[in-house]
């Protein structure tokens, strides 16, 4: 063990850095490139799926808008696990805590953004009504 | 005045919980606060998504993204970014085993991918404005280049720096201060990629639906 | 002239007599301070000591100080506003055109909130935290440094917009379809734009400073349950900073693309929605309020508890409120739009909202109640101003759940009636708890106590002045007077708005009582020095270190047992009369280097800011070439530490022995 993993596997104990992979000492040598491989099988397949998603007639039309949203999600869930390393470790509790605040701040300003200006939308006059007050002016 | 009582003094039959035992490690401190720098930047790319929800369908009687976006090309970019994202994985052991070859190596490919991506993004949109879609024609245009455009800002930056952490690496050597930035590094290219995600997903593959 | 795009000696409002006159007090007064500094040969101590130090205490002070000028210069715009309200009814026109008086009461609001709320809060978060945390700094002080002086470069660039050129017109918030480039094709606004991104830019570091100081630097010992309120709400303050100013830097980031490059965001052509930035601006703009109020509730709760001799009531449940006002405050935003066209059931949503989120605030107040019932009170200075709190808060606190009853907002939107809420709750709520906070720290950063006089003087005139000059607004905002008027024709409003004047002449009496204070405290310095650190008999541990305490706070860091830590200890003491001669171990720390960078690199911040608003284009990417070498710089320098050997610890800590009072 270096002394740069003999420092890590005291702070271990106390919380991993986000983004920080687990010491050789906790993991193994080999499983390194291991977990990344998975993970970058795993996000070449739900990206092809994606894919393949938006381009078949195979799903009914408006269940592709959440297939692919269901797809992101997946994606977006592997790179945390097995690039980022997040949720694994000890104390990793900080490192989750601060992923789900920023799931929430980004729903509330996208969900209420939308919710509202679709709201809003519904309160415009029609278009043709509008081009016709525009045109006399 | 000192009323305290050092660490060393502490018993020793009880770690204390991680809440309490003090001030964490630089490491663990600079990762968390780029964690939470990042956090803030992915609420600043909700915001510009929030602006391009709202303004999709606002294409002022021009192309909307059905007629404009290539998924030959949305394909491609995304294959290099993901592979960036493996590369630069690699990258991270490589430090962990302290193989400086190992790292420019990785460093040097996830560099290129990169740098791919890039080119591609920057001739869709050299198209895109040849073919008279500018940002300045419709609403829909506008939030289009400018989210897409501030995610490809983000990678030039993130390229730049990688540049300049093999400079360091080259210069000062693998020292805690340059692990711990690789470390940033690796966090904000990996985020990145998380954004191209539900980039080609919300924006490039349910623009080509509608 | 292409070579400095749209500058010119025109720039210069040379004709508007009241602009040239405010210029050149404030270049007089700056002339002054620097000459003063060079003839006093302070230069080398001022870079060495101050503008290059990356020292939380340092840092926080100049905060302060920025925040106390533009004080001065945001409250010189109101009364120059209530002046004119209170002259231009019917015939008369008062002595400022509508052109003047838009930019006065646009730059009254983004000074106010950007440039003397922010910086006065940031400031005293980052004073106190630190030391209450019981470390020895913030957890990355070079960008504490830069934050800094961030905001001062948005400060220079909006005073700059006096001198030369001019300032927004479109009010603090810049609604398009007025702040796009056809309805101001002025500098204005690119004033406002430039000097908030920057400004913003520097917030944004400090909201990430502080999550992370918190949360990972904390002395051994102290669990997230035992931390001083005031940390807590200063926790909550900074996940709204982290999670709110990116949506603004994005919102102007698009008002700048479509001022720019002709870009289509919130154009009212070609499928733009002005609306849209009006509900980003809020998503942005409620939690901004509640960024600013958290950390005065716990300078109140720090404030209560000491002078009530007691611990503070129900610290659980101060824990749960902070931290549901924090999540709340995410939810609301709309209640600033309620007449802008949404349905029934998005405007009750957003109503009943509004509505549940003054309940975690109650339970506040009624927690500060219950800390000082059965407490013996005080009746010092900051003890003043948080009863003033108590009572002027949940004025504003009523007023404002009746406006979230969205029929009741429909007839008092933008009337006079909301801007007597708003500045209830920020001047009863936020500068009043600042105004605690400075009276009851000071000690601790300058070593001597403010006179206690002058210092119910200013509290008095600030009360009574306040009172006049906002309580007649609530009731000319029933009578329908909306606000931002440079002239009215219903003479039936003009003596509420005499008295309203007098009120804030009543305030200004109280600002200069507080000069006086100061001025007089520095005088009888002697006399009020605080030789133990711990002049009131305090409960945390800020009180533990020297006054001033020495750049590396603790010399060892202390073992924290339980809430309150400093009591604790000093109860612990005197039950087993311990020993004050016990010195600790000192081993020799680590403390960071002082860096110029973030001095330098709000210079070119300026440069940056100052020729992207005249279009200078060559100009910005010079400053763009030196903000990007001086950080490579800095990511470049060998030395990121110094070594304070053990010997000098030993030899402050004998220096400054405590006295525990009886």
């Amino acid at each position: 063990m270096t002394e740069m993993e003999g420092r890590w596997l005291l702070e271990a104990q106390y919380g991993r850095a986000p983004g920080d992979q687990p010491s050789v000492a906790e993991e193994g040598k080999s499983s390194g490139v291991l977990v990344y491989t998975i993970g970058l099988l795993l996000a070449v397949i739900l990206t092809a799926t994606s894919f393949w998603v938006a381009n078949t007639s195979l799903i009914w039309a408006p269940g592709i808008a959440l297939g692919l949203a269901v797809l992101a999600i997946a994606q977006m869930g592997v790179h945390l696990v097995f690039f980022l390393h997040i949720g694994t470790g000890p104390d990793s509790s900080n490192n989750v805590l601060a992923v789900a605040f920023g799931v929430l701040i980004v729903f509330l300003v996208v969900a209420g953004t939308l919710w509202i200006m679709a709201d809003l939308n519904g309160s415009m006059m029609p278009a043709n009504t509008m081009m016709n007050m525009h045109m006399q002016h | 005045m000192n009323i305290a009582v050092e660490i060393d003094a502490l018993p020793r039959e009880a770690l204390p919980a991680a809440s309490e035992a003090g001030p964490a490690s630089k490491r663990i401190v600079v990762a968390y606060g780029f964690w939470i720098f990042i956090l803030s930047d992915i609420v600043m790319f909700a915001a510009l998504f929030a602006a391009y929800a709202v303004l999709a369908r606002a294409t002022a009687n021009g192309p909307g993204g059905a007629q404009l976006f290539s998924q030959v090309s949305v394909a491609i970019e995304t294959a290099c970014l993901l592979a960036s994202s493996y590369t630069c994985g690699l990258m991270s052991l490589a430090i962990r085993s302290q193989r400086r070859v190992g790292i420019y190596v990785a460093a040097g490919i996830t560099f290129a991918l990169g740098a791919v991506f890039l080119g591609l993004e920057v001739r869709e949109f050299a198209d895109m404005i040849g073919r008279g879609a500018t940002p300045q024609s419709s609403a829909f245009l506008s939030a289009f280049f400018t989210l897409v455009g501030c995610h490809g800002l983000h990678v030039t930056v993130g390229l730049g720096w990688l540049a300049v952490m093999m400079a360091q690496v080259a210069i000062k050597g693998i020292r805690p201060a340059v692990e711990r930035r690789l470390l940033c590094f690796a966090l904000f290219w990996h985020a990145l990629d998380i954004i191209w995600i539900c980039l080609f997903t919300f924006v490039y593959l349910m623009g080509v639906r509608s | 002239m292409d070579l400095l795009g749209k500058l010119g000696w025109s720039a210069i409002p040379l004709d508007q007599p009241i602009i040239m006159g405010a210029t050149g007090f404030m270049a007089l007064f700056i002339v002054f301070v620097l000459g003063w500094i060079t003839v006093k040969r302070a230069w080398p101590y001022l870079w060495n000591e101050w503008l290059t130090s990356v020292d939380h205490k340092r840092i926080g002070v100049m905060y302060i100080v920025l925040a106390m000028l533009m004080l001065l210069r945001g409250f010189s715009d109101a009364i120059m506003m209530r002046a004119q309200q209170a002259v231009a009814a019917g015939a008369a026109q008062g002595y400022l055109p509508p052109e003047h008086f838009d930019q006065i009461f646009s730059a009254h609001g983004t000074i106010m909130i950007f440039f003397m709320a922010m910086p006065f809060v940031i400031g005293v978060m980052n004073y106190v935290v630190p030391l209450q945390l019981g470390v020895r700094d913030m957890a990355f002080p070079t960008l504490n440094s830069v934050a800094l002086w961030l905001t001062a470069s948005g400060i220079l660039l909006t005073n700059i917009s006096l001198a030369v050129g001019e300032f927004a017109q479109t009010g603090w918030m810049a609604y398009p379809p007025l702040s796009e480039l056809q309805f101001s094709p002025g500098v204005g606004v690119d004033y406002y734009l430039w000097a908030l991104q920057i400004s913003g830019v520097g917030t944004l570091m400090t909201g990430i400073n502080f999550v992370t100081t918190i949360l990972k630097l904390r002395a051994p010992g102290m669990g997230l349950m035992r931390m001083p309120i005031f940390c807590w709400t200063a926790l909550a303050s900074n996940l709204l900073i982290v999670a709110a100013f990116p949506v603004l830097t994005a919102t102007f980031a698009m008002l700048l693309l479509d001022r720019y490059l002709g870009f289509h965001f919130f154009s009212i052509d070609a499928g733009g929605n002005p609306m849209m930035y009006v509900n980003l601006f809020w998503v942005w703009g409620h939690p901004e309020v509640y960024i600013l109020i958290l950390p005065a509730f716990g300078i109140f709760s720090e404030v209560v508890a000491t002078f009530s001799g007691k611990p503070l009531f129900g610290y659980r449940s101060m824990v749960a409120a902070t931290m549901a006002i924090c999540v709340l405050a995410f939810v609301v935003w709309l209640h600033h739009f309620f007449t802008m066209g949404a349905s029934a059931n998005v405007n009750g949503f957003f109503g009943i909202m509004t509505m549940i989120i003054a309940v975690p605030t109650g339970v506040k107040i009624f927690n500060w109640l219950f800390t000082m019932y059965g407490g013996r009170v005080r009746f010092t200075v900051p003890i003043l101003w948080s009863i003033g709190f108590m009572v002027t808060f949940v004025i504003g606190g009523m007023t404002g759940v009746l406006m979230a009853v969205p029929p009741a907002d429909f007839q008092l939107h933008n009337s006079l009636f909301l801007v007597a809420h708003f500045h209830n709750v920020i001047i009863g709520g936020v500068v009043f708890g600042l105004m605690a906070g400075y009276n009851y720290w000071f000690p601790k950063v300058f070593g001597f106590k403010l006179d206690e006089r002058w210092g119910k003087a200013s509290f008095w005139c600030w009360f009574i002045g306040f009172y006049l000059a906002f309580m007649p607004l609530y009731w000319l905002g029933l009578m329908g007077m909306t606000r931002r008027m440079q002239h009215y024709d219903n003479l039936a409003w003009q003596p509420w708005l005499v008295v309203a004047a007098l009120g804030a002449a009543v305030i200004l009496v109280g600002i200069v009582c507080q000069v006086v204070q100061l001025g007089v405290s520095i005088r009888d310095r002697e006399r009020n020095r605080d030789a133990t650190g711990d002049p009131w008999n305090g409960r945390t541990l800020e009180w533990s270190t020297a006054s001033p305490p020495p750049a590396w706070n603790f010399a060892n860091l202390p073992h924290v047992t339980d809430k309150d830590a400093f009591w604790s200890a000093k109860q612990r003491m005197r039950t087993k009369q311990a020993s004050l001669a016990k010195w600790g171990k000192y081993g020799p720390i680590e403390m960071p280097n002082n860096s110029a960078t973030g001095f330098i690199n709000a210079f070119f911040a300026v440069i940056i800011g100052f020729a992207m608003i005249w279009h200078i284009w060559w100009m910005a990417g010079l400053g763009i070439v030196g903000a990007l070498v001086t950080v490579l710089a800095f990511a470049f320098r060998d030395r990121e530490e110094v070594e304070i050997p053990a010997e000098q610890l030993a030899q402050f800590d004998r220096a400054h022995p405590v006295e525990v009072m009886a």
